[in-house]
């Protein structure tokens, strides 16, 4: 049994390895040298790990692309796995989400792009279909482009039925009881404050989503200001930043296993993008939000970086791990919980991602 | 079928083209679209470094037709004509 963990950065793609339940690692690369690697996925179903990258190729362009062999070598498809139709006028600017659907759905990868678009690949990404419901929205023209660009980056398939979640910069977030097909907001008790209206029907930057691990229906929401939780997919949400000391942020991410248990990173704010204090700390609710608990142990002090929106993950191991990354090339893990981090590697390019994964 | 054009590569697009820097290509149609058409035929991949889907050239790659940017002399439209030497670069551009 060994750990992967794969660092997605601006200028290439690292991958740490453990081989004793995450108490080392050792740093191979860089893979993709040059690339922004802004979307990173290890597929896990196959007969062999993928590991799928969403790269922008310096001047020439972004796609997708795949090792089958841990990074020696590389794949891509010849007319581009994620190419819009013609009749879309569009292009892809950017890849910013990989995810591999459930067991249950082998081959299936969702990937989520700029501009704003959902796309579905049923061969393991090798080829992504636009997926017309979403992109075809009434909505669509409305969603105006965050300082990153404007992106579908969340993308949350329902464990077993054929619900889909996605959340938008902005837009806010969406969802499909079919599959795709139809789509509508559910943004209801989420704020917006860079619009004149404070509780709209749509257009909310959300940063990122995270389902629980017991409840499907349950989901957690790190806003552009704000943490909240819904109970009923999105159908209402309510704040659960009480307790944090600020409730601006990127990542949040939740436990695999056990219900009630996520994890954020505080920033300032939208206009003071550092940890409060210059203190890098991970914050971790076991009770679905009522309740945070700061963790810092092997976190810097005198720490004025950030922490993006796919920077942070957890793994499948027991107990849960904690990874975290930051715009200056740090990458911190944690083997349980959070309650201890330690310094992975270091003075890498500005980390966009990371994704682990156990291996067989 | 127009004449053969000399289409000249960097470095870091070589192994796009079989690790070739020169390659010759004969468009059917005397433009730099109809070049980008013929190259796409062989060497998709490419070809997706120089244009984007929507059949625009990427914001930070220059193509020049004996010497002339082709930004200003018609984009897609600028005449290739048989002969014609065209030459992909990157533009200053990154950190």
């Amino acid at each position: 049994m060994a750990d992967l963990l794969a660092i997605g950065t601006r200028k290439g793609l690292w991958l740490a390895h453990s081989d004793d339940d995450r108490r080392t690692w050792t740093i191979d690369g860089p893979h993709l040298l040059s690339q922004e690697v802004a979307a990173v996925g290890v597929d896990v179903r196959g007969p062999v790990p993928r590991v799928l990258a969403g790269v922008q190729y310096g001047h020439w362009g972004p796609t997708v692309t795949w090792s089958d062999d841990l990074g020696r070598t590389w794949s891509e498809t010849d007319e581009g796995a994620i190419r819009f139709p013609a009749d879309t006028g569009a292009a892809l600017a950017r890849v910013w989400q990989l995810r591999p659907d459930t067991a249950e759905r082998p081959g299936v990868v969702w990937a989520g792009c700029e501009p704003h678009s959902l796309w579905r690949s049923d061969d393991g990404g090798r080829t992504f279909t636009l997926v017309r419901g979403l992109w075809d929205h009434p909505h669509r023209p409305t969603w105006a482009p965050g300082s990153g660009g404007g992106a579908v980056h969340t993308v949350l398939p329902h464990p077993t039925g054929d619900r889909v979640l996605v959340a938008m910069s902005t837009g806010g977030v969406y969802v499909s009881d079919d599959g795709g097909e139809e789509w509508e907001p559910r943004n209801s008790g989420i704020s917006a404050v860079f619009l004149p209206e404070p509780a709209p029907e749509y257009g909310q930057c959300v940063h990122k989503v995270a389902a629980d691990a017991g409840d499907p229906d349950r989901f957690y929401a790190q806003n552009h200001f704000g943490v909240f939780r819904t109970d009923d997919a999105g159908g209402s949400w309510t704040s659960i930043a009480g307790g944090l000391p600020a409730d601006f942020g990127f990542p949040v991410v939740t436990s695999p296993r056990t219900p009630g248990t996520a994890w954020v990173v505080p920033l300032v704010a939208d206009a003071e993008r550092v940890p409060p204090g210059g203190r890098l700390r991970v914050h971790r609710t076991r009770d679905a939000g009522a309740t945070w608990t700061e963790l810092g142990t092997g976190l810097p002090d005198g720490s004025w970086t950030a922490v993006l929106r796919d920077a942070v993950c957890v793994d499948e191991a027991d107990p849960t791990g904690v990874h975290v990354g930051t715009r200056d090339g740090c990458v911190y893990a944690s083997a349980d919980e959070g309650d201890t981090f330690a310094l992975v590697v270091g003075h890498l390019p500005d980390v966009l991602c990371v994704r682990a994964a156990r291996l067989p | 079928m127009t004449g053969a054009v000399e289409v000249l590569l960097p470095g870091v697009l070589a192994d796009l083209a079989g690790g070739a820097r020169r390659l010759e290509v004969r468009p059917a149609e005397a433009t730099l679209a109809g070049l980008l058409d013929a190259l796409a035929a062989d060497h998709p991949v490419l070809e997706r470094r120089i244009r984007d889907e929507a059949g625009a050239l990427r914001r930070f790659v220059n193509v020049y037709v004996d010497g002339d940017d082709v930004r200003f002399t018609g984009g897609l439209a600028a005449a290739v004509p048989g002969g014609a030497v065209v030459q992909v670069l990157p533009s200053v551009a990154g950190g």
